[in-house]
């Protein structure tokens, strides 16, 4: 007799922990087949609301961390994600080669970014020439809380929208792809074990439609990124909800999008701020 | 009053081998040139016997690692990365050990090794693991020399290694090291941790033995760069070695860096800068602040809170984790330290030391402080290179600039005081590589190194450390 | 030097302008300092001798607005008798109604008796009310007086007012000794330590202590290096010795013993004695003994061996 599995129960990942919806919600996730996988939680705007408080109160503590630090703590991210290479690629629904192939690149692109940790101000910060007699420089500082929606592509996609934003010292919220969910909780639980403060990412699964204008419109949000946002309606609903407080947006990648190629700088650049310093020279 | 008890590190956790041979193209071999023994210079016990590469070993050397460029050149930078990141890991996981085994070998205390040497030295390996794969993106090219040929002192062996190999291996070139004659046995524990890592034989080589084997690896004609940090009389061999040869090369050298401090300095901060400035590693640091500058009108009150410092620092066994002064690394720098101080002396400053008994075996220097110093003496002109401090003083900032940069060298300079345009105005006049303000000795893969003047060029760390090993 | 120094209160900016003129803290600089210090390895003999010497330093204090007779009484009696044959401590430390309660309880041990004054623990109130507050707990019997400063005059940069009030409660002390909490964490910067510390000294406190334990952070390592350094220097100056205490936040025998390497690197040996030195804690107490019965048998001890008290 075969023995009966014991299955995962997939829950929110807000705050560094794994709370249910609060909204009691679920819904089913299915193969590409249609077969049943499993029930995954179904957020509502007030689990959004939970998760970018969580956002908020971590990002003074990872910000001010050094780059460093961040840089130690996305290579760790990596390790443990190479370590659950198998369980990931079974989440995939891809065929098993092609499914290692994501998660390995997966596991790449994040030690990418962790060497961005403290490369990014080297190469986008600079040193002014004013002319007078002062000291002037400028280096980028993250931009603060920055929501997700991201793209169907439920491992490779997700790695390459939340590391870039996190690696600069943002903390976000990111809504994982709708149909393709579990693989997003998973590597929430990558997460929670890799020495990343609580609170630093945190994972809703649901309704895109239903999350992402709240988001939007979010006054303690400061950043919105549409990637994943399939709906030309709601991503520009979305847009112009981020105007009310002048949100940077990144606007949606149309589908099928190359997750492979070279991911560029712009993904850490959109989400940095500038700041110059003046300081006089004198005796 | 309570005396602290001994605290030694313990020595179990480090293997010593009876004898080492070289390290190339992944193998320990033999050397050909006659085995010499290197020992604890705070015992004089022999720690093991080392291995001599005479210049047919470099030449075995050169080619293993000829023959590893293409290979290694040839892989993705995200693949060498890994390796990078792997070694980093190690380092970090055998972390004590490589300390305990660098204090035994340098004479340096466990403290210093534990928390300075060792965190710098996997920092720097992970710093430069992320570049391997962004070389595109640092503004020199993505395209690597080839065989880098680099020889390293005595006073910080393996984070000098680290210095040398993490940019060289990351930019894709392959690498002869040659660790000093005095301290090779970390440089040969990182041999077996890039086994451990399985990098590609040959992509990492390291041969010892003293000043004659150095001079193969710079001579080597297929080595492409040179890369040395020691003195500055055999920067000045090497730069003239090389000369008309395609080799591209850096060089960091020797330093008589000024540590000024104003009369508005945070004073116990500035006591602390510049206990740390001369007399850390026992003041064997090329960038040691051994010229203390200090404006007249605070002169007496820094003295005295100076000199109460020092009679607060613990010499003695290295491995004790209370040390802060350790033991001087070879019995010929000793004398060197020793007839430099007698100089001073005798060209009439004054000399003082905190009562300090120093243990009967082993090389030892009390710290030492000389007032009454004028640019003119000997021990204000020549890198000591020990725990000797010098102290001169100024009335004006504009005399200070010119005083701090009346030297051959220029490698570092330390500005105290709470006012930022004065240190800003400063920084800008010192012809100095690196300025430390309200801080002194802060090393940071992320921050280029390097000199002015006889104290060298070439920058190492940053961005900056990556034009040496790249073909611009 | 000592008459320079008693014309500085002459008035407000003389106060301020002596304060402001002492030499500025880096604090990346301070912070270096105390971590350092704090990586001393202090093992078997001299560990031993740290921790009965931490032991004779406590300050054991109950400062609730639940504190009984009872609860003072025995804490008054594990201060008498800490077991296994540990040291007594210094002082036990209880509000000014309770410090009968205590004398009587210590009495012929050799335990002081301290009371928090002033309006404990924000200060706010009038100086009549602080005096007062202050004479009924000497009358009471205390022999020390912790007061706390008013760190609003002092934010404010009324610096004279804080000065006076300081001179006033000393006055109302009499014989008991006067300890001056500065409240650290409410002054925030490592320069105003250092001046609220000098402050205090030349107004006539017989030591500086860090905080009240109601403010968070209390008692920080560079925080006490700073007035370590503040002490040491006054007396340099005067010649007359200040002592220090730490309080709030100290609460494991490494903590303990962090601060005993502070003081004898920083003031020296001078201050290495419960005459000049303070650690003003309530669960420290069975950490220390924990860590002594841990030295003397060699294993590791359990709180089930160890009163509540």
């Amino acid at each position: 007799m075969s023995r009966l599995a014991v299955r995962k129960t997939y829950k929110l990942f807000i705050g560094g922990a794994f709370p249910r919806s609060e909204s009691g919600r679920s819904y089913a996730v299915t193969s590409p087949d249609g077969d049943f996988l499993a029930n995954a939680a179904r957020a509502s705007r007030k689990d959004a609301r939970d998760a970018v408080v969580a956002a908020r109160k971590a990002f003074p503590g990872w910000s001010g961390a050094t780059a460093y630090n961040r840089g130690q703590i996305l290579y760790r991210v990596a390790e443990m994600l190479e370590g659950r290479r198998a369980q990931l690629a079974g989440e995939l629904g891809l065929g098993r080669a092609e499914a290692l192939a994501s998660v390995d690149a997966a596991v790449d692109r994040l030690v990418w970014y962790a060497g961005w940790s403290d490369k990014i101000a080297a190469v986008h910060g600079t040193a002014n020439p004013v002319a007078g007699p002062y000291f002037n420089l400028s280096s980028p500082e993250p931009t603060g809380v920055v929501a997700l929606v991201a793209p169907a592509d439920p491992l490779l996609g997700l790695v390459s929208v939340v590391a870039p934003v996190i690696v600069t010292g943002n903390t976000c919220v990111v809504v994982a792809s709708e149909p393709s969910p579990l693989a997003a909780i998973t590597f929430a639980e990558v997460l929670a074990t890799s020495d990343l403060p609580g609170g630093v990412v945190n994972v809703l699964t649901g309704r895109q439609a239903e999350l992402a204008p709240w988001l939007a419109a979010h006054m303690d949000v400061n950043a919105l990124d549409l990637t994943g946002v399939t709906d030309a309606d709601l991503a520009l609903r979305c847009e112009q909800e981020a105007a009310g407080n002048l949100k940077r947006v990144l606007r949606p990648v149309p589908e099928p999008a190359d997750w492979t190629a070279d991911p560029g700088l712009t993904r850490m650049t959109r989400f940095l701020e500038t700041k110059t310093v003046w300081h006089p020279l004198g005796v | 009053m309570f005396e602290y008890a001994p605290a030694p590190e313990s020595r179990e956790i480090v293997d010593l081998r009876p004898s080492y041979g070289l390290f190339i193209d992944g193998e320990f071999t033999e050397g050909s040139g006659p085995a010499f023994k290197t020992v604890n210079p705070a015992t004089e016990e022999t720690l093991a016997e080392v291995a001599c590469a005479s210049a047919d070993d470099v030449d075995r050397a050169v080619r293993a690692a000829r023959k590893a460029f293409g290979g290694w050149s040839g892989l993705p930078g995200s693949e060498r990365a890994k390796y990078l990141f792997r070694i980093a890991r190690i380092i970090q996981e055998r972390a004590r050990e490589l300390a305990v085994l660098e204090s035994l070998d340098n004479g340096k205390p466990i403290r210093e090794s534990r928390d300075v040497d060792l965190p710098l030295v996997a920092a720097h390996f992970f710093y430069y693991a992320g570049w391997a794969d962004k070389l595109q993106y640092a503004g020199f090219g993505t395209k690597p020399l080839g065989v880098a040929g680099q020889v390293i002192p005595w006073n910080f062996p393996l984070l000098m290694l680290a210095w040398k190999v993490a940019p060289a291996l990351a930019c894709g070139n392959t690498v002869v090291l040659k660790p000093a004659e005095t301290t090779p046995l970390t440089a040969l524990l990182f041999a077996e941790i890039s086994r451990q890592a399985e990098l590609p034989p040959g992509v990492v080589n390291i041969v010892t033995g003293a000043g004659e084997t150095g001079a193969a690896v710079v001579a080597h004609p297929e080595v492409d760069k040179v890369a040395f940090t020691g003195s500055t009389e055999v920067g000045r061999l090497i730069a003239r070695t090389v000369a008309g040869t395609g080799k591209k090369v850096t060089l960091e050298l020797g330093g008589k860096a000024a540590n000024i401090v104003f009369d508005d300095a945070p004073i116990d901060q500035a006591v602390e800068g510049i206990v740390n400035g001369i007399f850390f590693n026992q003041g064997h640091v090329c960038c040691a602040g051994s010229r203390l500058l200090v404006q007249e009108s605070v002169q007496e009150e820094l003295l005295a809170a100076l000199k109460r410092r020092l009679g607060t620092l613990r010499l003695g066994d290295p491995l004790d984790k209370n040390t802060d002064i350790g033991a001087i690394n070879s019995a010929e720098q000793l004398a060197r330290i020793r007839s430099l101080s007698e100089a001073g002396e005798s060209e009439g400053a004054e000399r003082w030391s905190p009562a300090c008994e120093l243990p009967e075996r082993g090389f030892w220097f009390p710290p030492t402080l000389f007032t009454g110093v004028a640019q003119s003496h000997t021990i204000a002109r020549e890198e000591i290179f020990g725990p000797v401090l010098s102290v001169l003083t100024f009335r004006t900032p504009a005399e200070a600039v010119e005083k701090a940069n009346n030297t051959p060298y220029g490698l570092s300079a330390g500005v105290w005081t709470e006012k930022g345009s004065r240190i800003l105005w400063m920084a800008e006049r010192l012809r100095a590589g690196v300025v430390w303000a309200n801080t002194f000795n802060k090393f940071d893969p992320a921050s280029p190194f390097g000199g002015y003047k006889e104290s060298g060029y070439g920058r190492e760390g940053g961005l900056h450390g990556l034009e040496a090993y790249l073909d611009v | 030097m000592t008459t320079s120094l008693a014309d500085v209160a002459a008035s407000g900016a003389t106060l301020r302008a002596f304060l402001h003129g002492l030499p500025g803290v880096d604090r990346v600089g301070a912070d270096q300092r105390a971590a350092m210090l704090g990586t001393r390895s202090i093992k078997t003999t001299a560990k031993a001798r740290a921790i009965d010497l931490a032991i004779s330093m406590v300050d054991l204090t109950t400062l609730e607005g639940a504190d009984t007779r009872g609860k003072v009484r025995a804490m008054c009696v594990k201060a008498v008798r800490p077991g296994g044959g540990a040291p007594r401590v210094a002082a036990v430390c209880v509000y000014p109604d309770l410090v009968p309660v205590a004398v009587e309880a210590v009495a012929g041990s050799g335990v002081k008796v301290a009371s928090v004054a002033t309006a404990f623990p924000s200060g706010r109130s009038s100086l009549d009310v602080k005096v007062a507050d202050t004479a009924f707990a000497v009358a009471a019997g205390a022999d020390e007086i912790d007061m706390v400063i008013d760190r609003g005059a002092f934010l404010s940069g009324d610096y004279l007012k804080v000065y006076e009030e300081i001179v006033a409660v000393k006055a109302a002390c009499g014989e008991a000794h006067l300890k001056v909490i500065l409240e650290t964490g409410e002054l925030v910067t490592y320069d105003n330590v250092r001046r609220a510390s000098w402050l205090a000294m030349l107004a006539g406190a017989d030591f500086i202590k860090t905080s009240t334990g109601k403010v968070s952070p209390a008692a920080t390592l560079p925080v006490t290096l700073i007035m370590l350094e503040a002490v040491r220097d006054f007396r340099d100056r005067t010649g007359r010795q200040v002592g220090v205490k730490p309080a709030g936040g100290i609460r494991t025998t490494k903590d303990a013993i962090k601060n005993l390497v502070l003081v004898q690197e920083t003031a020296g040996a001078d201050w290495l004695t419960p005459d000049w030195f303070r650690l003003g804690a309530s669960s420290l107490l069975n950490d220390l003994l924990m860590q002594r019965e841990k030295l003397a048998t060699g294993r590791y001890a359990g709180p089930d061996y160890f009163t509540l008290d």
